[in-house]
């Protein structure tokens, strides 16, 4: 089946251009690597040609009309106007096309939403423009940010081969196990998806929703955001990398490792220059999207730090409205997304860059402290 | 009701007032019709005008005109204007000018109402519009405007919106309870129901479904209104309430409103084929059954829209199964124009073009839209330029072709002159092209799988957004053509008889040509 409607698919492709069949003119689904992939892409060559048949039937008839019965030709009109036997017929007969349709789309439509038995869990929580990978089970997560440079965005350089589908730190899935991702979003509605995977699903604030996959071939599957998240919603990729099962473990247990590393950090003495340098990154990957890698901001919606009353005031007010957001505002509460080290880092790093000279700083200590006091 | 009309037309036996206040003050539908009409026109050359800017950013990869915060107020803007500006008040027009000549009627039962639900709609616009130019940006959310994005994150105009789109909605409403009153109090005598001209039978089934879901709108928008100014969480899950609650209500709104923008043009198209085929249409009778089957099945399919936000299995099923019944009805009525067709003794004056384009190309949009009923497969389609190209095959060739069709149809009724039959034909082939490649490579692109509401897209993706864009300039720059033509007629066209068209038939080809300003002061006899 799978094989025909391919074959049936790159035909009507060809056809329709014939000297344009090449991969940039694709001009139909593609099957896909995961089983609810290759039974929707089934369906959907199904539907697509019972249309085509319908079409060719209906349409026929019209341009027969068309063609045959003009009064330029001398036709006369006949008379003949309603016949109970034909309105029955062209009422049953597409309702049993349908009924025929419905059954195999039923079937793929439980399986789709059968996620029990999982081998991996996934939480996977959209945020204002980059999504957030947590493996619930392993106890590691991270964030996985768009990598194209504004320049190429803006047309100064040549795009690179995955322009706007290409992120910092890809999802890593093992091949063959079956996957549940729990999707959920921190501001806006996204929808995650990766074509290839068959699905999408939409991530929204303050609800759970479940879906899964079983990826049958190793390699990088790319997708987007399909939901409209506001600014930057073109600019939301998804890149899942799909591994065999011994390098996926290999890969867990040095994330593991990482992560507490990450946690030993909070302990750690830092310096002013070493908090400064990771500020600069941190804040360049979290904060830059709104208020700009110069500080200057979008204002109103995204108010400049350059020289602003909260970079340049009250520590504790600055503390507040980075760990806690500010409500109402597209200010998000950091301090559920980034650990102390970050969270003190880009602090210290925005009362300090762009000419905000205020001299002083915040540990990651000092951090945890006013974490756990709330 | 119809009393109080007929003493009223008996002592004016004068014409039009001049000058600005004829247009201010009028209560003669035929006037408040025009000025429907030339409304829509031009909010459709302004939304038109903002297809082309999301066309232009779209023609190459990158960003080149707009910055993403402006290419949203685009799309949210150009949908609203064409849903809401365009689409609507030119059926609404199309009803004012044409219901009372169908049924012979002296004019609609409401008139000074009439009068107010016209001027609404600019001052529904211009604040619409306004926001564009407040702190911060006009709408940036989709025309489908969901929540919290445009709640906690909408910028500080979202509250014009708001009150521009609620206007907008009583506009609509007083509409429609004007259509209703008219259709069945002020009929001739010897006008049953089941004698009313089809355009007649659409556009009551039409203004029910308005007075049905125009509320609904109008109650969504409210409870946006009360979380963005008064604390309430109707929408906001940190506050209690759900985002999902949102698309639910819009949406019992948004699926019957689709069936606004085409019943009527399905009403028009069903004058027409007739008309031009010189032959009755095929089953009057089923016609009217099945649009009032598509109406009722509108209320029952509306989270088609919302298969991938987690609707338990059955709730699933049954929209897709729901969704897919929807296609007999519609079904039925295709079948109908063709067997009106067949054996007639057709000739394709621009709006028989117009028509023959409309049944093609609607079906087309309606195939697709059986694809995007089944649910598995519409996680794949769903938020991608196959949705886009879908919507876009049933709202230009549907709705707009519909109007079309109509204008060219009965302006010989409304100036008393021919528009240029080749200048017509010119602009039908010209339309017909460009729509078609600038909507027909947005499945392809949808099927690789490239989002909706994207300002930028991935490398893939450039030549067919290329086709697209050429298409699109194309369309948007030949209905230029039709103002022209429109101008041309009614300043120096030729005389048109009281029935330019052979084979029409009804009561308004049985007036004067062009139709005086005070028709059918007595009742016509009808048989």
């Amino acid at each position: 089946m799978r094989v025909h409607a391919q074959r049936a698919g790159a035909l009507l492709g060809g056809l329709s251009f014939p000297a344009l069949s090449l991969a940039d003119w694709t001009v139909n689904m593609t099957p896909g690597v995961t089983g609810t992939s290759n039974d929707i892409f089934d369906l959907h060559m199904t539907i697509f040609w019972i249309c085509v048949a319908i079409g060719v039937v209906v349409f026929g008839i019209m341009f027969w009309s068309i063609f045959a019965h003009r009064k330029s030709k001398g036709v006369k009109p006949a008379n003949f106007h309603e016949n109970t036997m034909v309105e029955v017929l062209w009422t049953l007969i597409p309702l049993v096309i349908l009924i025929i349709m419905a059954i195999p789309a039923t079937a793929t439509l439980i399986d789709m939403y059968d996620t029990t038995e999982s081998d991996i869990d996934i939480k996977v929580t959209g945020y204002q423009w980059k999504w957030q990978y947590e493996y619930i089970n392993e106890d590691f997560g991270y964030f996985s940010n768009t990598t194209t440079p504004p320049d190429q965005i803006n047309n100064r350089q040549a795009k690179g081969e995955n322009y706007l589908l290409e992120v910092d730190n890809m999802m890593i899935v093992p091949v063959g196990k079956k996957i549940r991702f729990l999707l959920t979003a921190n501001d806006v509605i996204h929808s995650w998806w990766v074509p290839a995977f068959g699905f999408k699903k939409d991530a929204i604030p303050g609800f759970i929703n479940e879906a899964w996959t079983r990826v049958d071939e190793p390699g990088i599957y790319r997708g987007q955001c399909a939901e409209l998240c506001g600014k930057n919603h073109g600019f939301m990729p998804v890149v899942v990398k799909a591994v065999p099962e011994e390098e996926y473990n290999t890969w867990v247990a040095e994330q593991k490792a990482a992560a507490e590393k990450e946690r030993e950090l909070t302990e750690k003495d830092w310096s002013m220059d070493e908090l400064m340098e990771r500020g600069e990154k941190a804040y360049a990957s979290t904060c830059a999207a709104c208020h700009q890698a110069d500080g200057s901001g979008a204002p109103p919606a995204f108010p400049a730090l350059k020289g602003s009353a909260i970079a340049t005031g009250d520590m504790a007010a600055h503390l507040d409205v980075v760990v806690n957001g500010v409500s109402g505002t597209a200010m998000q509460a950091f301090g559920s997304q980034l650990n102390e080290a970050d969270l003190a880092a880009i602090i210290t790093y925005e009362r300090n860059a762009w000419g905000n000279n205020v001299g002083d700083m915040v540990t990651p200590k000092e951090i945890f402290d006013y974490k756990s006091e709330q | 009701m119809s009393a109080v009309a007929g003493t009223h037309a008996q002592d004016q036996h004068h014409g039009p007032a001049r000058g600005f206040s004829r247009w201010l003050l009028t209560t003669n539908h035929k006037d408040i019709g025009t000025m429907y009409l030339i409304f829509s026109f031009t909010m459709f050359l302004i939304g038109g005008s903002m297809a082309m800017v999301i066309r232009a950013e779209l023609f190459q990869p990158g960003l080149q005109i707009v910055q993403p915060e402006f290419f949203n107020q685009m799309t949210t803007m150009h949908g609203l204007l064409m849903v809401f500006g365009a689409v609507m008040p030119a059926f609404v027009g199309l009803a004012n000018w044409m219901i009372p000549l169908m049924i012979g009627a002296p004019d609609m039962a409401l008139p000074r109402m009439n009068n107010w639900s016209f001027w609404l709609l600019p001052c529904a616009f211009l604040i619409l519009l306004s926001t564009l130019f407040m702190s911060g940006g006009g709408p940036n959310f989709g025309w489908t405007f969901y929540a919290p994005l445009s709640t906690t994150y909408g910028p500080p105009s979202t509250t014009f919106f708001i009150f521009a789109i609620h206007i907008a909605g009583v506009s609509s409403i007083m509409g429609a309870i004007n259509v209703i009153a008219t259709v069945l109090n002020m009929r001739a005598p010897g006008m049953t129901l089941m004698k009313m001209p089809m355009f007649v039978w659409t556009w009551l089934i039409t203004a029910f479904l308005l007075i049905a879901v125009m509320p609904v709108l109008a109650g969504v928008l409210t409870m946006m209104l009360m979380d963005i100014n008064f604390g309430t969480s109707f929408f906001n899950a940190a506050g209690g309430g759900d985002p999902v609650l949102f698309q639910h209500v819009f949406w019992f709104f948004g699926h019957p409103e689709v069936y606004i923008m085409i019943l009527p043009a399905f009403g028009a198209i069903s004058q027409i084929i007739p008309t031009f085929a010189r032959k009755k249409l095929f089953g009057y009778s089923s016609m009217v059954y099945a649009v009032g089957a598509i109406a009722l099945l509108s209320f029952l399919v509306w989270a088609h829209h919302m298969f991938t936000v987690g609707v338990p299995v059955a709730g699933q099923l049954f929209f897709m199964y729901a969704t897919l019944l929807i296609a007999v009805p519609t079904g039925v009525k295709v079948f109908n124009w063709v067997a009106t067709m067949f054996r007639g003794s057709l000739t394709f004056e621009t709006p028989m073009l117009f028509a023959i384009a409309f049944v093609i190309l609607f079906s087309i949009g309606g195939f697709s839209g059986l694809m995007l009923a089944i649910a598995p497969a519409d996680f794949q389609y769903h938020d991608t330029y196959f949705v886009v190209g879908h919507f876009h095959y049933v709202l230009v060739p549907g709705a707009i072709f519909g109007i079309f069709a109509s204008a060219y149809y009965w302006l010989p009724k409304w100036t008393g002159r021919m528009y240029d039959e080749t200048l017509g034909k010119t602009h039908f082939w010209l339309s017909f092209i460009g729509m078609n490649l600038a909507f027909f490579p947005m499945h392809f692109l949808g099927l690789a799988g490239m989002p909706r509401r994207i300002p930028d897209y991935a490398l893939q993706f450039a030549d067919f957004n290329m086709v697209s864009s050429i298409g699109a300039f194309m369309f948007g720059s030949t209905q230029l053509l039709f103002l022209f033509i429109v101008v041309k007629c009614a300043r120096s066209g030729e005389k048109a008889p009281a029935r330019p068209w052979e084979g029409a038939e009804g009561l308004e080809w049985e007036i004067p040509s062009p139709a005086p300003y005070h028709t059918f002061t007595t009742p016509p006899d009808v048989k």
